[in-house]
């Protein structure tokens, strides 16, 4: 069976035409950390060590919304959230509406770990890393450029741009092709992973959606909507925060599983295709060992690997860079 | 098959000896919520509606944790959750660390009806209030002589915990029926089967500041699909990591169970103590599941079933209880 990890950095309407100065970092960054990863299950590292660490690289990378790089709110401020989840023993952290801790998922993990709550939000999220010493920046450090010009063309549009891979107006010199889909959400980061041990985990981070009203939270830090993990699976979900709240998509799958003896592909199809199109996407492992990536936007950010040696990465399902059957589907 | 409705108002160590002045009013209350969802039922009013106005009258009543009579944070402060949830639609609404507003569950539902948000908290939360004139207080009016007491009496708990080594799960719950826990909720299903759920709480005492339970998480404290309508209490962190409301309705879905059983079965996989709920079915089931000591519950079924009581030797029913404890 052996170790199995799987990793995204949004599902949403990243157009084809998106060019290569926007697409290759974001390739680099999920091949690094899916090398990282993949490195440190090797070592016999415990799947939760993993998740933490491989999001947290995309929390650090601009180019992903959470962490640094995370999109902003109306207020132009910057208002992060993560989770995370032990399968085997259902213990979970999650942190909302922080905005100046360096690393959500790292934060959440404490919450799990040193009190006796799983979720702290805004000023007492914020408390609770200064009293934990974690790193903290001024909140000025997530703010990207890329993200103040995101912000304004919102505004201007008077509308709430949940595609952040839209190219921007004046960056490239061919025309932006206007989104297919406005509605569509791009951008959480999260990993999912299965040790040499069999324990299952889950981590999932993300700034939210640009121009969202300030104190709005996402799907992300919800256990059973973007972030679960149970002895059966483990799964981080992406992509229009609200229909996968309302749909509880990551505790689906795993109750697809268990009630009705699905395998992950199948509990995972059926989950997202009772999505309306265009809306999610998810990672996930199982505790046998299976992996899928599937989305039924226009593409997702995506990357996993196995102890077998099967290795893909890819941004939509006709172009994914893999050395093997495709365990992505796109619905 | 007709209407259906149950309501919570806690479940937790709530002792045997609670003593009447704190037994009555509870009840009393109950009972007038309960009459009050029936009626409006009865009139032909939207499981929507009733699930909204039953928790507004709990909020309103200081003897429960919601709303005026909300238990204090660690800080000595009111942070509340509420959210709401229709069964035919799968719309929700949930608001988070609220100190001004009079009725949480109201701002929820305005939420869900007037916005593509879902989940609001603290600063937006107040100031979305502020935006849709909402009925909105000074902090203190929500803060009762009987909370800061029970806060007290919480971190002297807690200090003596700690020089004795427990974890703050191991402190013994006060024996007045003063629990740290608490929330109210309703569930119905209305004369034309729509099915909702809604839920309020001040959290727990002494909790941290910012923390969240699971009465504002959609499938934890609070669900509705076209199958059931659900509603928890009890501690808080149990039911969010079992995502106990949502999987009372997957199990009646993928293992074809009616809802006593698929609540049962529920209620019996979480960890001794620390949950109860209340749910109703499309099919106009109702049931009340715990596996406390107690639960301060109520339900009433258009086929004329009344029911109200805090532990299982006191129900005041008219026919068979459809009440279980574990």
């Amino acid at each position: 069976m052996g170790w199995a990890l799987a990793l995204h950095g949004g599902a949403g309407d990243i157009p084809r035409s998106l060019p290569t100065e926007r697409r290759e970092p974001r390739l680099a960054t999920l091949r690094r950390c899916l090398d990282l990863g993949a490195a440190a299950l090797r070592a016999g590292r415990p799947a939760l060590d993993v998740v933490e660490l491989v999001v947290r690289e995309l929390e650090d990378c601009p180019h992903f919304n959470a962490g640094r790089g995370s999109v902003l709110t109306a207020d132009g401020t910057v208002e992060m959230e993560a989770a995370v989840m032990e399968g085997a023993t259902l213990r979970c952290g999650a942190v909302s509406g922080v905005s100046t801790v360096v690393n959500p998922v790292s934060l959440a993990r404490l919450v799990m770990e040193k009190t006796p709550h799983i979720y702290l939000a805004f000023h007492g999220a914020e408390t609770f890393a200064r009293e934990q010493g974690v790193e903290t920046k001024d909140p000025s450090h997530f703010i990207t450029k890329d993200n103040i010009e995101r912000l304004r063309q919102a505004k201007e549009a008077n509308r709430v741009q949940i595609d952040y891979t839209q190219p921007m107006k004046g960056q490239s010199p061919q025309e932006t092709k206007a989104p297919v889909d406005d509605n569509s959400q791009t951008g959480t980061v999260g990993c999912v992973a299965i040790d040499a041990a069999g324990n299952l985990a889950t981590a999932t981070s993300t700034g939210g959606l640009v121009n969202k009203m300030p104190g709005r939270i996402g799907d992300t830090p919800l256990v059973g909507a973007g972030t679960y993990a149970n002895a059966i699976c483990a799964v981080s979900a992406t992509g229009k925060g609200e229909e996968i709240i309302r749909r509880t998509v990551a505790r689906d799958v795993a109750a697809l599983m268990e009630h009705c003896g699905l395998p992950l592909r199948d509990a995972a199809a059926r989950v997202v295709a009772g999505t309306p199109r265009g809306t999610t996407g998810l990672v996930a492992v199982s505790g046998a060992g299976e992996v899928c990536m599937a989305h039924n936007t226009t593409g997702m950010f995506r990357a996993c690997a196995t102890e077998g040696g099967y290795a893909e990465v890819g941004i939509w399902t006709d172009e994914a860079d893999g050395n093997g059957a495709s365990v992505s589907i796109g619905l | 098959m007709g209407w259906a409705l149950a309501v919570q108002g806690a479940a937790g160590a709530i002792s045997p000896s609670l003593p009447p002045e704190l037994r009555e009013p509870r009840l009393a209350t109950l009972r007038r919520c309960l009459d009050l969802g029936a009626a409006a039922l009865r009139a032909g009013r939207h499981a929507l509606d009733v699930v909204e106005l039953v928790v507004r009258e709990l909020e309103n009543c200081p003897h429960f944790n919601a709303g005026r009579g909300s238990v204090l944070t660690a800080d000595g402060t009111v942070e509340m959750e509420a959210s709401i949830m229709e069964g035919r639609t799968l719309r929700c609404g949930a608001v988070v660390g609220l100190s001004t507003v009079v009725n949480p569950i109201s701002l929820a539902r305005v939420l869900m009806e007037k916005t593509p948000v879902i989940y609001l908290a603290f600063d937006g939360a107040e100031a979305f209030a502020r935006d849709q004139g909402v009925e909105t207080k000074d902090p203190s009016y929500f803060i009762t002589q009987d909370n800061i007491e029970r806060l007290r009496q919480e971190k002297e708990a807690n200090k003596l915990q700690s020089t004795k080594g427990q974890s703050p799960q191991e402190i013994p719950s006060p024996t007045d029926g003063n629990s740290r826990i608490g929330t109210v909720g309703c569930v119905a299903v209305d004369a034309a089967g729509n099915l909702a759920s809604a839920t309020s709480t001040g959290g727990h005492a002494n909790k941290m500041a910012g923390r969240i339970g699971d009465t504002p998480i959609v499938g934890a404290g609070t669900y509705a699909n076209a199958l059931c309508a659900v509603s928890t209490t009890g501690m808080g962190e149990d039911i969010i990591r079992y995502t106990v409301a949502r999987d009372v309705a997957a199990v009646m879905e993928h293992r074809g169970l009616p809802l006593r059983d698929a609540a049962v079965r529920v209620v019996a996989g979480m960890p001794r103590d620390t949950v109860g709920l209340v749910a109703v079915s499309g099919a106009g089931e109702v049931c009340m599941v715990y596996n406390t000591i107690g639960m301060f519950r109520a339900c009433a079924t258009e086929a004329g079933h009344t029911e109200v009581g805090i532990w299982a030797d006191d129900v005041d029913a008219n026919g068979e209880s459809v009440s279980i404890r574990l």
